[in-house]
């Protein structure tokens, strides 16, 4: 294999910024491999690791639905493929979901991240914040947590590790080859999490 | 890549607190503009009740923004169009779990900040409504919540963004049904922003000045759109798109996104349009696609829409000498 194939989820949402920081992370690891924008079952089919990016988890759930991805990513997470979903993307991975305000939600969801999420938990726009958290089980002690309307984990399932935790709410998990934030790390200029991620696909190679 | 970063960091909209052990930022241009790049590639879609506000959000939506009255409803009026009623935002808020905006009248402060107050997810300063101060746009730093502004031309566009817009939108002629001005605005964008790229690339600083100068806004923000060659903020379509294909094709011409106004909810086929209209935009760079969500739309289904030549009002015009 010359390279890994690392595709970002191009439905909708910040989809550049994660291609970029993605990039960043190979180089800086040293290793080989491609990252480009997916939005078909084909382009998934080829993958070694996809990020599910920030955007709005309705939208890229029922675009994905509509033509056969959500299938695809199912299928390819199911087989092992690493997937790291940001935020939309996270919720778009995990089992069950509810809205702070809104309550119980029925928007097509992946189902593999054993955790129920609950939408929105900080508040609106105007409550998003920036705000220094840490991730000691993956060695990375600082890094600048930017939450958007984010959401947080209120469940988790027993194979479900908790990274990170801001203000006693879940912000950050893993479960096997799925890793989850609440935050934008692609909004950041700091790739430490993105090379977490990378790792995980090169081991799984 | 867009970058996140404002020219002025520390402004009365930066709110500085301790939750528990963490000391966190409010009202950061991250946090602002970086909302704005959430909304990439989506449709965000006028509408004046909950029931529209539901049948946005089940189409697809990225975000809804709430009107007293949709443009069309507004050119036909006439009289002085303001703020939509805050129990209707509220109670909208109240029912979906996508983002929700609200216009304010252009110049507004207090329009903006009961919005800001309402909790609104973005604030649109908008040409749609009368104008309270024509000369002055809304100093936008000195808000949390981030703000949306319409645009004519590369110098609106970028004045704007130095009075602190987190997203610009081009003007169009809203309430029209006519997508035609929302075509002219973003190729004259594109257009001056190829002219200022290459001024840059040859290194000519003296003439980059002299289009600070021309465009009315510091030369800081015109080096930074120039090294760019696009808008330093996320950067929407609006005003007149009624159909998939209309959506689709100012996608082509290199939009983040689009808003639509009128052109659902005065269709009589609203909920099936809303949902052409995001897999258009969506899929915009598969004709096929964009074929099969113009098929579900019926053409005479379509808001009649009007000629811009001769309109009376021309809402595009609204404070864009400031």
């Amino acid at each position: 294999m010359s390279g890994i194939n690392i595709g970002i989820l191009a439905v909708q949402g910040d989809v550049a910024e994660n291609i970029l920081a993605t990039k960043m992370a190979i180089e800086d690891l040293g290793m080989e491999g491609i990252v480009t924008e997916v939005k078909t079952p084909e382009q998934i089919s080829d993958l070694d690791g996809l990020v599910i990016p920030g955007g709005e988890s309705t939208v890229i759930g029922t675009l994905s639905l509509v033509n056969g991805s959500l299938k695809k990513i199912k299928e390819k997470i199911a087989n092992g493929m690493p997937v790291f979903g940001i935020c939309a993307g996270m919720i778009m991975l995990s089992k069950k979901a509810k809205d702070r305000v809104v309550g119980e939600m029925d928007q097509p969801l992946l189902d593999f991240l054993d955790v129920k999420i609950e939408r929105n938990a900080f508040g609106r726009q105007k409550d998003s914040f920036e705000s220094e958290i840490s991730m000691d089980k993956i060695g990375i002690s600082k890094f600048p947590g930017v939450f958007i309307r984010a959401p947080s984990i209120i469940e988790t399932g027993k194979d479900v590790e908790v990274l990170s935790k801001f203000n006693e709410k879940i912000i950050a998990v893993k479960q096997g080859n799925i890793l989850g934030t609440s935050f934008h790390p692609e909004l950041t200029g700091d790739i430490s999490l993105h090379k977490y991620f990378v790792s995980m696909i090169r081991k799984k190679n | 890549m867009i970058p996140l970063s404002g020219d002025l960091g520390d402004t009365k909209g930066v709110v500085k607190e301790k939750i528990g052990s963490f000391g966190t930022t409010r009202g950061t241009s991250t946090l602002k503009r970086g909302f704005a790049h959430m909304l990439k590639n989506g449709v965000v879609m006028d509408v004046t009740t909950v029931e529209q506000a539901q049948i946005a959000e089940d189409a697809g939506a990225v975000a809804v923004m709430v009107l007293d009255k949709l443009p069309s409803d507004v050119r036909k009026a006439g009289g002085v169009a303001r703020t939509a009623s805050i129990r209707i935002i509220q109670e909208i808020m109240d029912s979906v779990t996508i983002p929700v905006m609200a216009k304010c009248r252009i110049g507004h402060v207090y329009e903006a900040m009961v919005l800001q107050e309402t909790n609104v997810d973005m604030i649109d300063e908008s040409e749609v409504l009368t104008p309270a101060d024509e000369n002055r746009h809304i100093w936008k730093w000195d808000f949390t919540s981030p703000f949306v502004n319409g645009a004519r031309n590369l110098g609106e566009a970028l004045r704007r963004i130095e009075e602190g817009a987190a997203m610009i939108r081009t003007k169009g002629e809203p309430g029209t049904g006519n997508v035609a001005e929302a075509v002219i605005h973003i190729k004259n964008v594109n257009t001056e922003l190829r002219r200022i790229k290459s001024i840059y690339d040859a290194g000519d600083e003296q003439d980059l000045i002299s289009v600070a100068r021309e465009l009315k806004v510091s030369y800081s923000v015109v080096e930074q759109t120039a090294s760019l060659g696009r808008l330093p903020v996320v950067n929407f379509a609006a005003g007149g798109i009624s159909t998939p294909a209309d959506a689709a094709y100012l996608m082509t011409l290199g939009c983040d996104g689009v808003f639509v106004g009128s052109g659902i909810f005065k269709a009589d086929d609203a909920k099936e349009r809303a949902q052409a209209i995001v897999l258009a935009t969506t899929f915009w760079e598969d004709p096929d696609k964009v074929k099969e969500a113009q098929k579900m739309i019926d053409e005479r289904q379509s808001m009649l829409g009007l000629d811009t030549k001769n309109l009376e009002l021309r809402m595009q015009e609204r404070g864009s000498t400031a």
